[in-house]
């Protein structure tokens, strides 16, 4: 793990300021689709901790991002998972980092390969800025600026400890 | 001139073309397989469909007819959003006296990403890999006795699905090994793999000379090679293929090599049996079997679509 000179936010404490702020503005039977792995991994947290009845769904976005030719795919697919309807359910996506707004858009356009949700929100417990497409969140744990040249990501410890961890870009 | 295996392989160490099963790293194989895993579940979902290889065009060249696994490479194509054409040469400008070189020259010209090819000539995919342009990918979909890789991946896939563990199994093979690319390809997916045990059975004039050379055990008794196997693949007596005398007659082979109910007690109570397609009923399997619990031969056409919807993603995604 390479942190660099950089100051990054403790992000248990992010993830407690992002309950805070969807606790009181979702549907009692919001569905939380968490965005691999990340995203999986805080949608499993939120659905066990914010009060109703949140079912989970995990989405890969790989089967649907516009980056095959440059990047390839990627070589850890995972599956998709949403085991409930889409159909008519408020839905919020949840990832660990927005940035430029291409995993979210691949994210909506599978969930609507699922059928036609009533609404769909976006939480994320960091926004990065160097939004490249007209996407923003409905909850944010914290705005946080990071160098271009650095992949920010979450990571879990053992305990199930959430930490930011940032890196050089890999190929793939 | 290139080795066969690096024509597979950029420089990376990815999967350029898809050519053989023979020389592909495991840790290749294994990404195919769990590619394929997440591909299941697409083709479960009512919306069958991802936008992974749009405006992608994929030809489809059969120069020998093949209606199944064409029609599955098809399928495969377009739930992955590509544009599909088939071919069938075998009808066309080959009988006009074009080369294959040349067809391949003009299919590009149209703008073509990928060719899948069946050839009854062994090594023709090759010739075509060696001449495709650099941003073109090839597939082989059975070329003569050689390989017919992604039925290799499909029948590893599904023993996979029904018995996780390649390291703890006994496979075998029933039939005419000496006429199958099936086979070659499952023997080498299944060694690259880990399983201890590959056996081979089937008449001595069925099997080729030097077979033992791949690793296998070979049996000439049906009964002593299925004692305590876990999977078992029959495999389908090619009338097309015989050319002299190598069998006396298809119910004299049913009757020596034929899987019955019977026979197949003598594997693992829970051994799965494996066919290709398309089955002859009563010359290599009795219908009992084939229509019995232990058959996986129709899924293995459902996991078919999404090994090959992940080779045909994974190949468009890699560079030269």
């Amino acid at each position: 793990m390479t942190t660099g000179d950089l100051y990054l936010p403790a992000a248990e404490a992010l993830f407690n300021d992002l309950k805070a702020q969807m606790a009181p503005a979702i549907a009692f039977d919001a569905k939380l689709v968490g965005v691999f792995s990340g995203g999986a991994w805080l949608a499993d947290r939120l659905a066990a901790e914010l009060d109703g009845e949140h079912e989970v769904g995990y989405i890969d976005v790989s089967f649907y991002r516009d980056d095959l030719s440059t990047s390839g795919l990627k070589s850890n697919v995972r599956s998709t998972q949403i085991p409930f309807s889409v159909q008519g359910a408020h839905i919020v996506i949840v990832d660990d980092v927005l940035f430029t707004g291409r995993s979210i858009r691949a994210a909506v356009n599978t969930l609507f390969d699922y059928g036609r949700p009533a609404s769909v929100q976006l939480a994320v417990l960091v926004d990065r800025g160097g939004r490249e497409l007209p996407i923003a969140a409905d909850y944010v744990g914290a705005p946080l600026i990071v160098s271009r040249d650095l992949m920010l990501a979450l990571s879990k410890d053992d305990a199930g400890k959430f930490a930011l961890t940032t890196e050089p870009w890999m190929q793939r | 001139m290139l080795s066969k295996k690096n024509l597979q392989l950029n420089e990376n160490g990815d999967l350029r073309h898809l050519l053989a099963i023979e020389g592909l790293p495991k840790r290749i194989i294994e990404r195919i397989l769990d590619t394929a895993e997440s591909f299941v579940g697409v083709n479960e979902r009512e919306v069958k469909v991802v936008p992974l290889l749009r405006g992608k065009s994929i030809f489809n060249i059969f120069f020998e007819n093949s209606t199944r696994t064409r029609t599955t490479f098809e399928i495969a194509a377009k739930r992955l959003s590509a544009d599909v054409v088939n071919l069938d040469v075998a009808r066309s400008s080959t009988n006009k006296g074009e080369t294959i070189l040349d067809t391949i020259a003009n299919l590009t010209a149209m703008h073509a990403d990928m060719f899948v090819v069946r050839h009854a000539e062994s090594g023709a995919p090759y010739l075509i890999a060696q001449h495709a342009a650099p941003h073109v990918h090839v597939v082989n979909a059975g070329d003569g006795r050689h390989e017919h890789p992604t039925q290799g991946l499909l029948d590893v896939f599904t023993i996979r699905k029904y018995k996780k563990d390649f390291t703890r199994l006994t496979v075998a093979i029933v039939g005419d090994v000496l006429h199958s690319r099936v086979a070659r390809s499952q023997i080498h997916a299944l060694t690259t793999l880990g399983v201890p045990e590959v056996r081979v059975i089937g008449p001595r004039t069925l099997l080729p000379a030097d077979i033992e050379r791949l690793g296998v055990r070979v049996f000439t008794s049906l009964e002593e090679g299925l004692k305590g196997v876990d999977v078992v693949t029959m495999l389908r007596l090619q009338n097309e293929r015989m050319t002299g005398a190598l069998l006396p007659s298809a119910s004299e082979y049913f009757s020596r090599y034929g899987l019955t109910p019977q026979k197949l007690a003598l594997a693992k109570p829970d051994a799965i049996v494996l066919h290709p397609g398309p089955m002859n009923r009563g010359v290599e399997i009795d219908s009992a079997v084939a229509d019995g619990k232990q058959a996986v031969i129709l899924p293995q056409v459902t996991y078919g679509i999404a090994v090959r919807m992940a080779v045909m993603a994974i190949l468009s995604g890699s560079t030269r």
